[in-house]
């Protein structure tokens, strides 16, 4: 009860030091510069570190690494990939985005179940491993832009049922995506919302995950991130590796077209 | 055994800042899990730090340090290519150590 | 057969060559169970050995003025003052003030950051036990706030 006083109070604060009369540091400065101390020592680091380890390390019922993944450039070409997904796969002849191509590996090179990783709650079991391996793949690719192919057919198809969903209302609320990123300068409590219908900018929503979580010390995938915003409007999950989260991230990812990833990022 | 840890040790002139990364839950022990069943404090309790074998840090955490620790310390007088080991243990009786080279 | 006392006589040489050999383990300070279950921060470094409280310039303490989340917040605690022995950095709101205890070295500089934990705005203390018993401290409050959806 506590809190929420200080937070009106800290809100209130906000709103008066946003006239350009007072010298005050907004709000929103202040988080910056929080986060900005926090930016050396991001404990993402530690799932990079574990990644990378999987990457390269035996295992699985066919006692193989992933080192032959195809990630869109070639088998075990990681460098760059990262921002060129979501993109079309012929040999599983789906868009495919980094976790469930993840998941594709590991069943076709490991012979792990596909179906079963997919079907297990996110901060368990093997989905631990694809989250810290997403996070070493985003790291690979960090500063380099956002470039995903529309060339092929189904690139395009999943890009246009991507943006449908963008704005599509619906559950119990009537939320849709666009119900908070569909605008500029929208917030939530001090959370500022990036504009989503179009590129927010190097470092911004796309561009920032795999994040790690400083408010429940967890590392999150983009899978995580789309899969929970789906639950914040009051839907179900649409699943891991759906054709929804898959559609969403196309979308996303067009959109961020040349801007500068630095995934692994830091969040709330 | 626990995750390793990530340490970065870089000498600039005389002085060498050295950051490390732990993987550790860190729990209060004020916690209640989704079955309304206290989660027991499990944190790191010591940590200690050599310099080419030599002790040079020795602290004390309690339960208030954040989950996944950082810690950054500095370093007088190491070079580049000197050995920095970093060593935790909890209160449950685990322990880890590693090392990095000064860079 | 050794006698109980060669026998401690023996393990306490033992230590002190392990020690110089760089085992920490054994040369670790005894962890400091009643100042870490103080409840007051002036409680907590009196358990520490703090004879007296005294406000000095000489101490630093760095820590963002707003935490997005007060599971994470960033804290530098440091000084130039000669003659310290222990840095401590406590949370005065916290149900157990102090955070962490450095002991001072003549390898390090006085100068430590990590990260604690804040169950709400309050202010965080740096205090620097000196060889005397003083206990120099200096204090920033730093605003916790409840952030939005998670981005």
């Amino acid at each position: 009860m506590n809190l929420f006083a200080k937070g009106a109070g800290l809100l209130a604060l906000t709103l008066l030091s946003a006239l350009p009369v007072m010298a005050q540091k907004t709000a929103s400065q202040g988080i910056d510069e929080y986060r900005a101390m926090l930016a050396d020592g991001n404990p993402a680091e530690l799932f990079e570190a574990k990644g990378e380890d999987l990457w390269k390390k035996v295992r699985g019922p066919q006692n193989a690494s992933l080192e032959k993944c195809d990630l869109g450039k070639g088998p075990g070409v990681v460098k760059g990939a990262f921002v060129e997904l979501p993109r079309f796969f012929a040999d599983t002849q789906r868009v495919q985005d980094l976790e469930s191509r993840l998941v594709t590996c590991m069943q076709n090179l490991q012979g792990w179940d596909g179906a079963e990783i997919a079907k297990t709650p996110f901060g368990q079991g093997e989905q631990n491993n694809v989250t810290a391996l997403a996070t070493w793949i985003a790291s690979e690719s960090k500063g380099h832009r956002f470039n995903l192919s529309q060339n092929h057919q189904q690139e395009k198809t999943f890009y246009e049922v991507g943006k449908r969903l963008f704005y599509q209302r619906g559950g119990t609320h009537d939320f849709s995506c666009a119900s908070c990123h569909g605008e500029q300068g929208k917030r939530i409590r001090l959370q500022d919302l990036p504009l989503l219908s179009k590129s927010p900018g190097d470092g911004v929503g796309f561009a920032a995950w795999p994040a790690y979580r400083v408010s429940n010390g967890q590392m999150w995938g983009m899978q995580f991130r789309l899969n929970d915003c789906y639950r914040q409007q009051r839907f179900p999950y649409p699943g891991f590796g759906s054709d929804a989260t898959i559609a969403l991230s196309t979308f996303l990812g067009v959109n961020a077209k040349g801007a500068i990833s630095v995934a692994p990022a830091l969040k709330r | 055994m626990a995750d390793p840890m990530r340490i970065r040790a870089q000498a600039a002139g005389d002085k060498t800042t050295v950051r490390v990364l732990m993987s550790h839950e860190m729990e209060t022990g004020q916690r209640k899990d989704a079955a309304g069943k206290t989660v027991p404090a499990w944190h790191i309790q010591e940590v200690t730090a050599t310099h080419n074998g030599k002790q040079v840090l020795s602290a004390e955490w309690g339960t208030a340090v954040s989950k996944n620790p950082f810690m950054q310390f500095v370093l007088k007088g190491a070079k580049v290519g000197d050995k920095i080991a970093v060593t935790w243990k909890d209160n449950k009786g685990d322990t880890r150590i590693d090392e990095a080279t000064v860079t | 057969m050794q006698s109980r006392r060669q026998t401690l006589q023996r393990s306490a040489a033992v230590a002190a060559l392990l020690a110089n050999a760089g085992f920490p383990q054994w040369a670790q300070a005894a962890f400091n169970k009643n100042a870490f279950d103080a409840k007051s921060v002036q409680d907590a470094v009196k358990a520490a050995g703090g004879v007296s409280l005294i406000e000095s310039k000489d101490v630093t303490l760095t820590a963002p003025d707003i935490a997005e989340n007060g599971a994470v917040v960033p804290i530098g605690i440091s000084t130039a003052l000669p003659g310290v022995k222990q840095l401590l950095l406590l949370v005065e709101k916290n149900p157990l003030a102090l955070v962490a205890i450095f002991q001072s070295s003549e390898a390090l500089e006085n100068n430590f950051l990590t990260r604690a934990k804040m169950g709400q705005t309050s202010d965080v203390y740096a205090v620097a036990i000196m060889a005397d018993g003083k206990a120099l401290w200096a204090k920033k409050e730093v605003k916790v706030t409840l952030g939005g959806c998670g981005g």
